[in-house]
Protein backbone atom coordinates (compact mmCIF):
# COMPACT_ATOMS: atom_id res chain seq x y z
CA UNK A 1 0.00 0.00 0.00
CA UNK A 2 2.07 2.40 0.94
CA UNK A 3 4.50 1.82 -2.25
CA UNK A 4 1.44 2.40 -4.26
CA UNK A 5 1.55 5.85 -2.55
CA UNK A 6 4.95 6.59 -2.72
CA UNK A 7 4.97 5.37 -6.38
CA UNK A 8 2.30 7.22 -7.79
CA UNK A 9 3.76 10.65 -7.78
CA UNK A 10 6.70 9.83 -9.76
CA UNK A 11 5.21 8.15 -12.02
CA UNK A 12 3.09 10.61 -12.60
CA UNK A 13 6.12 13.20 -13.05
CA UNK A 14 7.24 10.81 -15.64
CA UNK A 15 4.06 10.93 -17.58
CA UNK A 16 4.06 14.55 -17.74
CA UNK A 17 7.36 14.76 -18.56
CA UNK A 18 7.65 11.88 -21.23
CA UNK A 19 4.19 13.06 -22.78
CA UNK A 20 3.82 16.67 -22.39
CA UNK A 21 6.06 18.10 -24.90
CA UNK A 22 4.51 16.05 -27.60
CA UNK A 23 0.70 17.19 -26.67
CA UNK A 24 1.67 20.59 -26.83
CA UNK A 25 3.81 20.75 -29.85
CA UNK A 26 0.08 18.93 -31.23
CA UNK A 27 -2.06 21.39 -29.62
CA UNK A 28 0.02 23.98 -30.92
CA UNK A 29 -0.19 22.85 -34.71
CA UNK A 30 -3.85 22.61 -34.68
CA UNK A 31 -3.90 26.51 -32.87
CA UNK A 32 -1.65 27.36 -35.99
CA UNK A 33 -3.59 25.82 -38.37
CA UNK A 34 -6.89 27.58 -37.19
CA UNK A 35 -5.54 30.72 -36.50
CA UNK A 36 -3.74 30.65 -40.46
CA UNK A 37 -7.18 29.58 -42.19
CA UNK A 38 -8.58 32.41 -40.55
CA UNK A 39 -5.67 34.98 -41.30
CA UNK A 40 -5.06 34.54 -44.35
CA UNK A 41 -8.56 33.77 -45.31
CA UNK A 42 -7.82 30.23 -47.16
CA UNK A 43 -11.42 28.82 -49.02
CA UNK A 44 -12.50 26.17 -47.51
CA UNK A 45 -12.69 23.34 -50.39
CA UNK A 46 -8.88 24.11 -49.95
CA UNK A 47 -8.51 23.39 -46.11
CA UNK A 48 -10.82 23.40 -43.77
CA UNK A 49 -10.80 25.11 -40.19
CA UNK A 50 -9.59 21.93 -37.52
CA UNK A 51 -12.57 23.44 -35.78
CA UNK A 52 -15.02 22.58 -38.70
CA UNK A 53 -13.60 19.17 -39.37
CA UNK A 54 -14.22 18.53 -35.77
CA UNK A 55 -17.70 19.62 -35.91
CA UNK A 56 -18.00 17.77 -39.36
CA UNK A 57 -17.01 14.61 -37.62
CA UNK A 58 -19.06 14.83 -35.20
CA UNK A 59 -22.24 15.35 -37.29
CA UNK A 60 -20.90 12.94 -39.62
CA UNK A 61 -20.00 10.15 -36.71
CA UNK A 62 -22.56 7.53 -37.39
CA UNK A 63 -21.62 7.17 -40.87
CA UNK A 64 -17.57 7.51 -40.86
CA UNK A 65 -17.13 5.35 -37.96
CA UNK A 66 -18.70 2.72 -39.23
CA UNK A 67 -16.69 3.55 -42.36
CA UNK A 68 -13.82 2.96 -41.12
CA UNK A 69 -14.75 -0.17 -39.32
CA UNK A 70 -15.63 -1.71 -42.72
CA UNK A 71 -12.11 -0.27 -44.12
CA UNK A 72 -10.31 -1.66 -41.27
CA UNK A 73 -11.79 -4.82 -41.46
CA UNK A 74 -10.72 -5.67 -45.09
CA UNK A 75 -7.10 -3.95 -43.65
CA UNK A 76 -6.83 -6.53 -40.56
CA UNK A 77 -8.18 -9.61 -42.84
CA UNK A 78 -5.56 -9.36 -45.68
CA UNK A 79 -3.29 -8.37 -42.73
CA UNK A 80 -3.90 -11.40 -41.28
CA UNK A 81 -3.25 -13.56 -44.47
CA UNK A 82 -0.30 -12.08 -45.84
CA UNK A 83 1.54 -12.00 -42.30
CA UNK A 84 0.63 -16.18 -41.84
CA UNK A 85 1.16 -16.66 -45.16
CA UNK A 86 4.70 -15.17 -44.67
CA UNK A 87 5.87 -16.32 -41.82
CA UNK A 88 4.86 -20.35 -42.88
CA UNK A 89 6.94 -19.51 -46.12
CA UNK A 90 9.28 -18.28 -44.65
CA UNK A 91 9.17 -21.11 -41.84
CA UNK A 92 9.59 -23.39 -45.06
CA UNK A 93 12.11 -22.28 -46.11
CA UNK A 94 14.82 -22.56 -42.85
CA UNK A 95 13.64 -26.55 -43.54
CA UNK A 96 14.58 -26.34 -47.39
CA UNK A 97 17.10 -23.93 -48.40
CA UNK A 98 16.23 -24.17 -51.58
CA UNK A 99 12.86 -22.70 -51.50
CA UNK A 100 14.69 -19.90 -49.85
CA UNK A 101 17.60 -19.65 -52.76
CA UNK A 102 14.56 -20.15 -55.17
CA UNK A 103 11.88 -17.57 -53.42
CA UNK A 104 14.19 -15.16 -52.40
CA UNK A 105 15.13 -13.35 -55.48
CA UNK A 106 11.26 -12.59 -56.88
CA UNK A 107 9.72 -11.97 -53.17
CA UNK A 108 12.52 -9.05 -53.35
CA UNK A 109 11.52 -7.83 -56.73
CA UNK A 110 8.19 -8.13 -55.87
CA UNK A 111 8.45 -6.66 -52.76
CA UNK A 112 9.36 -3.45 -54.34
CA UNK A 113 7.31 -3.15 -57.09
CA UNK A 114 3.97 -0.89 -56.35
CA UNK A 115 1.06 -3.47 -55.58
CA UNK A 116 -1.47 -1.22 -55.23
CA UNK A 117 -1.59 -0.86 -59.34
CA UNK A 118 -2.90 -4.20 -58.69
CA UNK A 119 -6.38 -3.06 -56.90
CA UNK A 120 -8.29 -2.26 -60.47
CA UNK A 121 -7.60 -6.33 -61.53
CA UNK A 122 -8.69 -7.82 -57.90
CA UNK A 123 -11.99 -5.78 -58.65
CA UNK A 124 -12.38 -7.83 -61.40
CA UNK A 125 -11.00 -10.61 -59.91
CA UNK A 126 -13.43 -11.06 -57.15
CA UNK A 127 -15.94 -8.11 -57.50
CA UNK A 128 -15.89 -4.84 -56.67
CA UNK A 129 -18.09 -5.04 -53.65
CA UNK A 130 -16.04 -8.29 -52.70
CA UNK A 131 -14.18 -7.61 -49.67
CA UNK A 132 -11.72 -9.93 -50.57
CA UNK A 133 -10.60 -7.88 -53.60
CA UNK A 134 -9.47 -4.92 -50.93
CA UNK A 135 -7.78 -7.82 -48.53
CA UNK A 136 -6.09 -9.70 -51.38
CA UNK A 137 -4.27 -6.62 -52.49
CA UNK A 138 -3.13 -5.58 -48.77
CA UNK A 139 -1.94 -9.72 -47.99
CA UNK A 140 0.07 -9.52 -50.73
CA UNK A 141 1.84 -6.15 -49.48
CA UNK A 142 1.91 -7.55 -45.74
CA UNK A 143 3.13 -10.59 -47.28
CA UNK A 144 6.42 -9.44 -48.60
CA UNK A 145 8.31 -7.32 -45.83
CA UNK A 146 6.52 -10.40 -43.12
CA UNK A 147 8.29 -12.82 -45.22
CA UNK A 148 12.07 -11.39 -46.05
CA UNK A 149 12.50 -10.40 -42.76
CA UNK A 150 11.09 -13.47 -41.14
CA UNK A 151 13.61 -15.04 -43.69
CA UNK A 152 16.08 -12.93 -42.26
CA UNK A 153 15.71 -13.33 -38.53
CA UNK A 154 15.82 -17.27 -39.03
CA UNK A 155 19.20 -17.36 -40.95
CA UNK A 156 20.89 -14.51 -39.07
CA UNK A 157 22.20 -16.31 -36.22
CA UNK A 158 25.02 -15.89 -34.00
CA UNK A 159 27.64 -18.50 -35.30
CA UNK A 160 28.11 -19.40 -31.71
CA UNK A 161 24.76 -19.74 -30.83
CA UNK A 162 24.16 -22.55 -33.42
CA UNK A 163 27.67 -24.71 -32.41
CA UNK A 164 26.53 -24.50 -28.44
CA UNK A 165 23.26 -26.29 -30.06
CA UNK A 166 25.27 -28.68 -32.26
CA UNK A 167 27.70 -29.53 -29.05
CA UNK A 168 24.27 -30.29 -27.34
CA UNK A 169 23.83 -32.66 -30.25
CA UNK A 170 20.21 -30.95 -30.62
CA UNK A 171 17.54 -31.96 -33.51
CA UNK A 172 17.27 -29.56 -36.33
CA UNK A 173 13.11 -29.46 -35.00
CA UNK A 174 15.04 -28.06 -31.75
CA UNK A 175 17.31 -25.68 -33.70
CA UNK A 176 14.14 -24.19 -35.47
CA UNK A 177 11.99 -23.66 -32.08
CA UNK A 178 14.40 -22.87 -29.55
CA UNK A 179 17.26 -20.84 -31.62
CA UNK A 180 16.07 -19.73 -34.75
CA UNK A 181 12.13 -18.79 -34.22
CA UNK A 182 12.85 -16.75 -31.36
CA UNK A 183 16.12 -15.14 -32.82
CA UNK A 184 13.40 -14.19 -35.69
CA UNK A 185 10.60 -12.51 -33.23
CA UNK A 186 11.97 -8.75 -33.37
CA UNK A 187 12.46 -8.98 -37.23
CA UNK A 188 9.08 -10.74 -37.31
CA UNK A 189 7.52 -7.79 -35.48
CA UNK A 190 9.60 -4.81 -37.29
CA UNK A 191 7.75 -6.61 -40.19
CA UNK A 192 4.35 -6.33 -38.71
CA UNK A 193 4.64 -3.26 -37.55
CA UNK A 194 5.42 -1.61 -40.69
CA UNK A 195 2.71 -3.73 -42.65
CA UNK A 196 -0.20 -2.28 -40.32
CA UNK A 197 0.33 0.74 -41.71
CA UNK A 198 1.07 -0.35 -44.84
CA UNK A 199 -2.38 -2.38 -44.21
CA UNK A 200 -4.35 0.68 -43.93
CA UNK A 201 -3.26 2.39 -46.75
CA UNK A 202 -3.31 -0.26 -49.64
CA UNK A 203 -7.32 -0.64 -48.10
CA UNK A 204 -8.18 2.75 -49.00
CA UNK A 205 -5.96 3.56 -51.57
CA UNK A 206 -7.57 0.48 -53.37
CA UNK A 207 -11.13 1.51 -52.67
CA UNK A 208 -10.48 4.64 -54.40
CA UNK A 209 -10.49 2.35 -57.59
CA UNK A 210 -13.93 1.58 -56.65
CA UNK A 211 -15.70 -0.54 -53.91
CA UNK A 212 -18.33 -0.63 -51.95
CA UNK A 213 -20.55 2.37 -50.54
CA UNK A 214 -19.69 1.45 -46.83
CA UNK A 215 -16.34 1.86 -47.02
CA UNK A 216 -13.96 4.76 -45.97
CA UNK A 217 -12.31 5.06 -49.08
CA UNK A 218 -15.27 5.57 -51.35
CA UNK A 219 -16.48 7.87 -48.65
CA UNK A 220 -13.42 10.20 -48.87
CA UNK A 221 -13.29 10.22 -52.47
CA UNK A 222 -16.95 10.99 -52.97
CA UNK A 223 -17.30 13.45 -50.69
CA UNK A 224 -14.29 15.04 -52.40
CA UNK A 225 -15.32 14.79 -55.67
CA UNK A 226 -18.53 16.79 -54.22
CA UNK A 227 -16.10 19.76 -52.42
CA UNK A 228 -17.36 18.69 -49.62
CA UNK A 229 -13.62 18.56 -48.41
CA UNK A 230 -14.38 18.84 -44.21
CA UNK A 231 -16.23 15.35 -44.68
CA UNK A 232 -13.43 14.11 -46.25
CA UNK A 233 -10.78 15.44 -43.54
CA UNK A 234 -13.30 13.83 -41.34
CA UNK A 235 -12.84 10.61 -42.64
CA UNK A 236 -8.82 10.99 -43.27
CA UNK A 237 -9.23 11.72 -39.53
CA UNK A 238 -11.11 8.06 -38.87
CA UNK A 239 -8.15 6.40 -41.17
CA UNK A 240 -4.99 7.85 -39.24
CA UNK A 241 -6.59 7.31 -35.79
CA UNK A 242 -7.25 3.27 -37.19
CA UNK A 243 -3.90 3.38 -38.34
CA UNK A 244 -2.48 3.86 -34.86
CA UNK A 245 -4.49 1.75 -32.96
CA UNK A 246 -3.48 -0.45 -34.80
CA UNK A 247 0.00 0.01 -35.00
CA UNK A 248 -0.57 0.86 -31.08
CA UNK A 249 -2.05 -2.56 -30.84
CA UNK A 250 0.59 -4.89 -32.42
CA UNK A 251 3.13 -2.82 -30.60
CA UNK A 252 1.53 -4.30 -27.02
CA UNK A 253 1.87 -7.68 -28.59
CA UNK A 254 5.61 -7.12 -29.00
CA UNK A 255 6.05 -6.12 -25.50
CA UNK A 256 4.16 -9.51 -24.16
CA UNK A 257 5.83 -11.83 -26.78
CA UNK A 258 9.29 -10.43 -26.35
CA UNK A 259 9.88 -9.10 -22.63
CA UNK A 260 13.21 -9.03 -23.14
CA UNK A 261 14.06 -7.49 -26.01
CA UNK A 262 16.20 -4.04 -26.32
CA UNK A 263 13.40 -2.27 -27.64
CA UNK A 264 11.35 -2.75 -24.00
CA UNK A 265 14.65 -2.24 -21.82
CA UNK A 266 14.44 2.03 -21.89
CA UNK A 267 11.11 1.65 -20.65
CA UNK A 268 12.11 -0.94 -17.75
CA UNK A 269 14.76 1.21 -16.82
CA UNK A 270 12.89 4.79 -16.69
CA UNK B 1 45.69 -46.84 -28.16
CA UNK B 2 44.92 -45.54 -24.46
CA UNK B 3 41.49 -45.89 -23.48
CA UNK B 4 42.22 -44.58 -19.67
CA UNK B 5 42.95 -40.70 -21.81
CA UNK B 6 39.81 -38.20 -21.61
CA UNK B 7 41.22 -37.10 -24.94
CA UNK B 8 43.13 -39.26 -27.28
CA UNK B 9 44.45 -37.09 -30.47
CA UNK B 10 46.53 -39.26 -32.92
CA UNK B 11 48.17 -37.89 -36.19
CA UNK B 12 45.31 -35.17 -36.29
CA UNK B 13 45.18 -32.47 -39.12
CA UNK B 14 42.62 -30.12 -40.57
CA UNK B 15 42.99 -28.80 -43.92
CA UNK B 16 40.48 -26.25 -44.99
CA UNK B 17 38.74 -25.79 -48.41
CA UNK B 18 40.92 -28.50 -49.59
CA UNK B 19 41.89 -28.15 -53.17
CA UNK B 20 40.50 -25.07 -53.31
CA UNK B 21 42.71 -22.00 -54.36
CA UNK B 22 42.41 -20.39 -50.73
CA UNK B 23 43.11 -23.72 -49.24
CA UNK B 24 44.92 -23.50 -45.37
CA UNK B 25 46.45 -26.12 -43.51
CA UNK B 26 44.94 -25.31 -39.94
CA UNK B 27 46.79 -28.61 -37.81
CA UNK B 28 49.35 -31.21 -39.01
CA UNK B 29 50.04 -33.78 -37.21
CA UNK B 30 48.76 -33.01 -33.77
CA UNK B 31 49.09 -36.02 -31.21
CA UNK B 32 47.81 -35.26 -27.15
CA UNK B 33 46.91 -37.08 -24.79
CA UNK B 34 44.64 -35.79 -21.91
CA UNK B 35 44.38 -37.67 -18.64
CA UNK B 36 40.64 -37.38 -17.38
CA UNK B 37 40.81 -34.52 -14.65
CA UNK B 38 43.55 -32.79 -16.48
CA UNK B 39 43.58 -28.21 -16.86
CA UNK B 40 44.91 -28.27 -20.45
CA UNK B 41 45.70 -24.70 -21.83
CA UNK B 42 46.06 -24.41 -25.54
CA UNK B 43 48.32 -21.06 -25.90
CA UNK B 44 50.18 -19.78 -29.43
CA UNK B 45 49.97 -16.97 -31.69
CA UNK B 46 46.90 -16.39 -34.14
CA UNK B 47 46.25 -18.55 -36.49
CA UNK B 48 48.17 -21.56 -34.76
CA UNK B 49 45.04 -23.71 -34.93
CA UNK B 50 44.13 -23.60 -31.36
CA UNK B 51 40.77 -22.80 -31.62
CA UNK B 52 40.41 -25.24 -34.62
CA UNK B 53 41.86 -28.10 -32.41
CA UNK B 54 39.23 -27.32 -29.73
CA UNK B 55 36.44 -27.85 -31.97
CA UNK B 56 38.18 -31.11 -33.35
CA UNK B 57 37.76 -32.27 -29.60
CA UNK B 58 34.59 -31.50 -29.84
CA UNK B 59 33.75 -32.26 -33.16
CA UNK B 60 32.58 -29.11 -34.18
CA UNK B 61 34.99 -29.55 -36.98
CA UNK B 62 35.60 -33.03 -38.28
CA UNK B 63 39.60 -33.95 -39.20
CA UNK B 64 40.73 -34.28 -42.75
CA UNK B 65 42.74 -37.12 -41.38
CA UNK B 66 44.03 -39.02 -38.22
CA UNK B 67 41.73 -39.62 -35.07
CA UNK B 68 40.31 -38.26 -31.93
CA UNK B 69 39.05 -40.12 -29.81
CA UNK B 70 37.10 -38.29 -26.31
CA UNK B 71 35.97 -41.06 -23.47
CA UNK B 72 37.06 -43.89 -24.95
CA UNK B 73 35.28 -43.50 -28.20
CA UNK B 74 35.12 -41.42 -31.44
CA UNK B 75 34.72 -37.60 -31.08
CA UNK B 76 31.63 -37.95 -33.13
CA UNK B 77 29.99 -40.39 -30.90
CA UNK B 78 31.45 -38.39 -28.17
CA UNK B 79 29.28 -35.50 -28.89
CA UNK B 80 26.30 -37.72 -29.41
CA UNK B 81 26.70 -38.45 -25.99
CA UNK B 82 26.72 -35.25 -25.11
CA UNK B 83 29.86 -35.27 -23.53
CA UNK B 84 31.19 -31.60 -23.94
CA UNK B 85 30.09 -28.51 -21.98
CA UNK B 86 31.29 -25.45 -24.24
CA UNK B 87 32.06 -21.79 -23.18
CA UNK B 88 32.98 -19.32 -25.77
CA UNK B 89 34.69 -16.35 -25.84
CA UNK B 90 31.12 -14.38 -25.54
CA UNK B 91 28.95 -15.88 -23.16
CA UNK B 92 26.18 -16.32 -26.42
CA UNK B 93 23.60 -16.39 -24.12
CA UNK B 94 19.51 -16.74 -25.56
CA UNK B 95 18.71 -13.25 -24.82
CA UNK B 96 15.46 -14.41 -25.19
CA UNK B 97 15.90 -16.56 -22.45
CA UNK B 98 16.22 -15.85 -18.17
CA UNK B 99 19.28 -16.68 -16.42
CA UNK B 100 17.35 -20.08 -15.45
CA UNK B 101 16.26 -20.82 -18.76
CA UNK B 102 19.85 -20.60 -20.22
CA UNK B 103 21.19 -23.39 -17.83
CA UNK B 104 18.23 -25.41 -18.23
CA UNK B 105 18.94 -24.99 -22.16
CA UNK B 106 21.12 -28.37 -22.77
CA UNK B 107 18.98 -30.23 -20.15
CA UNK B 108 15.59 -29.05 -22.46
CA UNK B 109 17.52 -30.63 -25.37
CA UNK B 110 18.48 -34.40 -23.71
CA UNK B 111 15.02 -34.35 -22.81
CA UNK B 112 14.95 -33.82 -19.18
CA UNK B 113 12.03 -33.55 -16.74
CA UNK B 114 11.07 -29.74 -15.71
CA UNK B 115 12.31 -30.85 -12.03
CA UNK B 116 15.37 -31.76 -12.93
CA UNK B 117 15.85 -29.48 -14.47
CA UNK B 118 15.00 -26.65 -12.39
CA UNK B 119 17.10 -28.46 -9.26
CA UNK B 120 20.26 -28.91 -11.82
CA UNK B 121 19.98 -24.93 -12.47
CA UNK B 122 19.47 -24.03 -9.18
CA UNK B 123 22.58 -26.35 -8.23
CA UNK B 124 24.57 -24.93 -10.78
CA UNK B 125 23.71 -21.48 -10.23
CA UNK B 126 24.50 -21.36 -6.79
CA UNK B 127 27.57 -22.59 -7.97
CA UNK B 128 28.73 -19.69 -9.79
CA UNK B 129 27.05 -17.49 -6.88
CA UNK B 130 24.43 -16.12 -9.32
CA UNK B 131 21.21 -17.80 -7.85
CA UNK B 132 19.73 -14.46 -7.31
CA UNK B 133 19.84 -13.46 -10.48
CA UNK B 134 18.03 -16.71 -11.94
CA UNK B 135 15.15 -14.62 -13.00
CA UNK B 136 17.02 -11.85 -14.76
CA UNK B 137 17.88 -11.42 -18.48
CA UNK B 138 21.02 -11.81 -20.04
CA UNK B 139 21.44 -8.10 -20.94
CA UNK B 140 20.86 -7.32 -17.65
CA UNK B 141 23.86 -9.13 -16.15
CA UNK B 142 27.60 -7.55 -16.65
CA UNK B 143 30.11 -9.29 -18.81
CA UNK B 144 31.42 -11.31 -16.09
CA UNK B 145 28.23 -12.49 -14.41
CA UNK B 146 27.36 -13.32 -17.96
CA UNK B 147 30.16 -15.80 -18.46
CA UNK B 148 29.27 -17.32 -15.22
CA UNK B 149 25.69 -18.40 -16.54
CA UNK B 150 27.64 -19.65 -19.38
CA UNK B 151 30.14 -21.89 -17.45
CA UNK B 152 27.15 -23.22 -15.41
CA UNK B 153 25.46 -23.89 -18.30
CA UNK B 154 28.01 -26.02 -19.78
CA UNK B 155 28.23 -28.00 -16.60
CA UNK B 156 24.43 -28.14 -15.84
CA UNK B 157 24.57 -31.99 -17.39
CA UNK B 158 28.17 -33.36 -15.95
CA UNK B 159 29.56 -33.38 -19.34
CA UNK B 160 33.08 -35.26 -18.93
CA UNK B 161 34.83 -32.84 -20.50
CA UNK B 162 35.26 -28.67 -20.52
CA UNK B 163 35.96 -27.30 -23.83
CA UNK B 164 36.57 -23.35 -23.41
CA UNK B 165 37.82 -21.34 -25.87
CA UNK B 166 39.13 -17.83 -24.43
CA UNK B 167 36.14 -18.05 -22.05
CA UNK B 168 37.76 -14.78 -20.00
CA UNK B 169 38.99 -12.68 -23.69
CA UNK B 170 36.62 -10.03 -23.71
CA UNK B 171 36.71 -9.72 -19.99
CA UNK B 172 38.58 -6.88 -18.02
CA UNK B 173 42.02 -7.98 -15.78
CA UNK B 174 40.53 -7.59 -12.18
CA UNK B 175 37.35 -9.97 -13.56
CA UNK B 176 39.45 -12.06 -15.41
CA UNK B 177 41.55 -12.94 -12.46
CA UNK B 178 38.24 -13.72 -9.89
CA UNK B 179 36.88 -15.57 -12.95
CA UNK B 180 40.13 -17.85 -13.08
CA UNK B 181 40.19 -18.93 -9.52
CA UNK B 182 36.36 -19.42 -9.48
CA UNK B 183 37.09 -21.91 -12.55
CA UNK B 184 39.80 -23.67 -10.45
CA UNK B 185 37.83 -24.07 -7.73
CA UNK B 186 34.84 -25.48 -9.66
CA UNK B 187 37.23 -27.48 -11.30
CA UNK B 188 38.50 -29.19 -8.07
CA UNK B 189 34.96 -29.50 -6.99
CA UNK B 190 33.74 -31.41 -10.24
CA UNK B 191 36.73 -32.70 -11.36
CA UNK B 192 35.48 -32.13 -14.77
CA UNK B 193 38.63 -32.61 -17.33
CA UNK B 194 39.04 -28.91 -19.49
CA UNK B 195 40.72 -27.97 -21.96
CA UNK B 196 41.06 -24.09 -22.12
CA UNK B 197 42.04 -21.49 -25.14
CA UNK B 198 43.68 -18.74 -24.25
CA UNK B 199 46.45 -15.89 -25.50
CA UNK B 200 47.25 -15.11 -21.82
CA UNK B 201 50.43 -16.93 -20.88
CA UNK B 202 49.75 -16.19 -16.84
CA UNK B 203 46.39 -17.41 -17.29
CA UNK B 204 47.78 -20.67 -18.86
CA UNK B 205 49.98 -21.34 -16.33
CA UNK B 206 47.67 -20.31 -13.35
CA UNK B 207 45.06 -22.81 -14.21
CA UNK B 208 46.76 -25.87 -16.46
CA UNK B 209 48.26 -28.83 -15.17
CA UNK B 210 49.88 -28.67 -18.64
CA UNK B 211 50.38 -26.09 -21.29
CA UNK B 212 50.32 -27.14 -24.89
CA UNK B 213 52.20 -24.31 -26.89
CA UNK B 214 51.32 -24.35 -30.89
CA UNK B 215 52.84 -22.52 -33.81
CA UNK B 216 51.27 -21.27 -36.73
CA UNK B 217 51.52 -22.15 -40.81
CA UNK B 218 50.48 -24.75 -40.38
CA UNK B 219 49.33 -24.71 -37.12
CA UNK B 220 51.34 -27.57 -34.80
CA UNK B 221 52.25 -28.18 -31.12
CA UNK B 222 55.59 -26.97 -30.25
CA UNK B 223 56.34 -28.36 -26.38
CA UNK B 224 53.98 -29.06 -23.67
CA UNK B 225 55.13 -27.70 -20.51
CA UNK B 226 54.45 -29.63 -17.31
CA UNK B 227 52.75 -26.61 -15.15
CA UNK B 228 53.59 -28.80 -11.71
CA UNK B 229 52.81 -25.48 -9.21
CA UNK B 230 51.26 -26.77 -5.70
CA UNK B 231 47.48 -27.66 -5.81
CA UNK B 232 45.20 -25.75 -4.63
CA UNK B 233 45.77 -22.18 -6.60
CA UNK B 234 45.37 -19.04 -5.10
CA UNK B 235 46.58 -15.89 -5.47
CA UNK B 236 49.59 -16.31 -3.83
CA UNK B 237 50.50 -19.12 -6.30
CA UNK B 238 50.68 -15.94 -8.60
CA UNK B 239 52.74 -14.23 -6.73
CA UNK B 240 55.31 -17.48 -6.07
CA UNK B 241 59.17 -17.49 -7.89
CA UNK B 242 57.99 -20.87 -9.11
CA UNK B 243 55.02 -19.26 -11.07
CA UNK B 244 57.21 -16.84 -12.25
CA UNK B 245 59.97 -19.25 -13.62
CA UNK B 246 57.34 -21.27 -15.31
CA UNK B 247 55.92 -17.86 -16.73
CA UNK B 248 59.50 -17.40 -18.09
CA UNK B 249 59.60 -21.15 -19.46
CA UNK B 250 56.04 -20.81 -21.41
CA UNK B 251 57.24 -16.99 -22.73
CA UNK B 252 60.58 -18.51 -23.83
CA UNK B 253 59.00 -21.47 -25.67
CA UNK B 254 56.42 -18.91 -27.27
CA UNK B 255 59.32 -16.63 -28.15
CA UNK B 256 61.17 -19.42 -29.94
CA UNK B 257 57.87 -19.95 -32.18
CA UNK B 258 57.54 -16.64 -33.09
CA UNK B 259 61.29 -16.25 -34.26
CA UNK B 260 60.75 -18.86 -36.68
Amino acid sequence: MTTAVAVRPGFLRIAVRRYLPATLIFLGGILLWELMVIVFDIQGFLLPKPSRIASTFVDEFTVVVPAGWFTMKEAMGGFAIGAVAGVLIALTTARWTVVKDGLMPFAIAVNATPIIALAPIMNNWFGIVNPMAKMSIVAIIVFFPVMINMVRGLTEVDPSQLELMQSYASTPRELLFKVRVPNALPFLFSALKVGTTLSVIAAIVSEYFGGSREALGIYISQQAALFHFAEAWAAILVASFSGIVFYLAITLVERIVMPWHSSIRNVAGT
Amino acid sequence: MNTSAAVAIEGALKIFNEGAANQVEALQGIDLHIDPGEFISLIGPSGCGKSTLLRLIGDLLEPSGGSVTVAGKPAHQARLDREYGMVFQQATLYEWRSVAKNVQLPLEVMGRNKAEREARADQMLDLVGLTEFKSHYPWQLSGGMQQRVAIARALSFEPSILLMDEPFGALDEMTRERMQAEVLDIWSKTGTTVVFVTHSIPEAVFLSTRVVVMSPRPGRIDAVIDTDLPQPRDEDTRESDRFYAKLTEVREVLRGVQGK
